[in-house]
């Protein structure tokens, strides 16, 4: 299977096929709801972001609290469906790849066709066994969300496979 | 008259609060690993694996199956010959919080629905129905919201066919899709009001899947489950010779101007764990 090393560039993201089989390393960045609506409203009053949005990968993940002796608890993707409303300015800000599962609208396909950005699936309710590819985690903003917290994760060999490509191709469902 | 002690109660929901989130029910393992037998899709077949191999590590690491840990539901049946010297209510919240502590299990839970605010773990949804005898009987579901997100419900008309029915149920399936984390099971609850009917639907979970059982509804759930796998969602939602585990209807009583229907479905990481004090 192909690895892939983040963060991820034009010529990265211009080789890589809807309903292709990765495996990710690097640096992702989980955030969901709350903290989706939070970057969107900063983006939008023009305030300092807590991350560097650019060429990074946002991970549609709330992780359970870490067990003693772990890295991270179980950590699988949320729906990304609901994201979709704050996905174009996210991506307007930078961000090139999510990672999440199911479907997403087809205005965030034009957005991902747009900016050349990519949405991966991760294998859905498999927490336990994605949390053994997590290396380390980081909280990296709003801690008073508890597991909706911005973390940094590093990764190895994190698979997912891609859902929709730079050319809006979508393999998010069965055909 | 039997007496059970309150601090029993929170004893016994946090071991189970636990057990649900680190260990797979036995029907659920046996569905998929027959998922597994069957498929001859190479991609589906390797997510059958990876999904067994989750609950394995789970199970073996004391780890959540799934991180969303969900909404904790309690069942609990009660004997009307037995006194609980304590508050009952207080001990199941205060149980499920221990467990979910305990296990580190995931904070979903927002004190408010519009005012959101920080995650925390209580309190959990709480059913409870009185049977005769001096048994205690405790059950928790953990739901997780990406499939409690796709239920639905329709008053049908009392003189719609078996035929509208499916293609209701099916419509949600297929609605469902890849979001839900399919393989799905499918709860039914076909009658009673508008609210009982969804509880029926929730309550058709915890039974173990393709239960052997003489009900009308029997034929009714073999046919489902045969439409709904034909749609090839197939796990992940990227196709596959198995979309759906099971399917459990519950019935009721109902109005002779009404027919209810409400679907309740579970991701495949469906879990409860039931104790009988």
């Amino acid at each position: 299977m192909k690895r892939i090393f983040l963060p991820l560039s034009k010529e990265i993201i211009k080789n890589l096929k809807a309903a292709e089989e990765l495996l990710l390393n690097g640096i992702i960045y989980t955030a969901r709801d709350q903290a989706h609506k939070r970057l969107v409203e900063a983006i939008k009053k023009r305030k300092k972001l807590p991350i560097d949005l650019k060429n990074q990968v946002i991970y549609y993940c709330g992780p359970t609290p870490t067990p003693k002796g772990r890295v991270i608890g179980s950590c699988g993707p949320t729906t990304a469906a609901r994201l979709d409303k704050f996905t174009p300015d996210l991506l307007k800000a930078g961000v090139r790849g999510m990672i999440g599962k199911g479907r997403r609208s087809d205005k965030v396909k034009a957005a991902i066709k747009k900016y050349k950005a990519v949405y991966f699936l991760a294998p859905a309710g498999l927490g336990a066994l994605l949390s053994t590819k997590v290396k380390s985690k980081e909280l990296v903003a709003y801690p008073e969300l508890g597991p909706e917290a911005i973390y940094r994760l590093k990764v190895r060999d994190f698979p997912v496979i891609v859902g929709i490509d730079a050319k809006g191709k979508d393999k998010t469902v069965s055909s | 008259m039997r007496i059970i002690k309150a601090r029993d109660i929170s004893r016994v929901v946090s071991e189970l609060a636990q057990e649900a989130n680190f260990v797979l029910r036995k029907d659920v393992w046996a569905a998929l690993k027959e998922a597994l037998r069957k498929e001859t899709n190479q991609r589906a077949r390797s997510l059958w694996k990876a999904i067994i191999e989750n609950a394995t590590l789970a199970k073996n690491q004391k780890l959540a199956i799934c991180q969303d840990t969900g909404l904790p539901i309690v069942f609990v049946e009660l004997g009307q010959d037995v006194k609980i010297e304590g508050n009952l209510k207080v001990a199941i919240i205060k149980g499920i919080a221990a467990g979910y502590k305990k296990g580190y299990l995931r904070n979903s839970i927002v004190a408010h629905p519009l005012k959101r605010g920080r995650p925390c773990y209580r309190p959990p949804i709480i059913h409870i129905d009185i049977i005769k005898g001096t048994r205690l009987k405790l059950t928790v579901l953990p739901k997780g919201f990406g499939c409690e997100n796709k239920s639905k419900l329709k008053m049908f008309e009392p003189t719609a066919d078996t035929k509208e029915i499916k293609q209701f149920i099916l419509d949600s399936v297929k609605e469902a899709g890849p979001d839900a984390c399919p393989p799905f099971i499918v709860g039914v609850g076909i009658g009673g009001t508008a609210d009982y009917a969804m509880l029926l639907a929730k309550k058709a979970l915890l039974q173990p899947i393709r239960r052997s059982q003489a009900l009308a509804s029997k034929r009714l759930e073999k046919e489902l489950l045969r439409q709904i796998n034909q749609l090839n969602i197939g796990p992940m939602g990227l196709g596959g010779r198995t979309t759906c585990l099971g399917v459990n209807i519950e019935t009721y009583p109902t109005h002779i101007a009404g027919l209810p229907v409400a679907v309740n479905i579970s991701c495949h990481a469906l879990r409860s764990a039931s104790k009988i004090i």
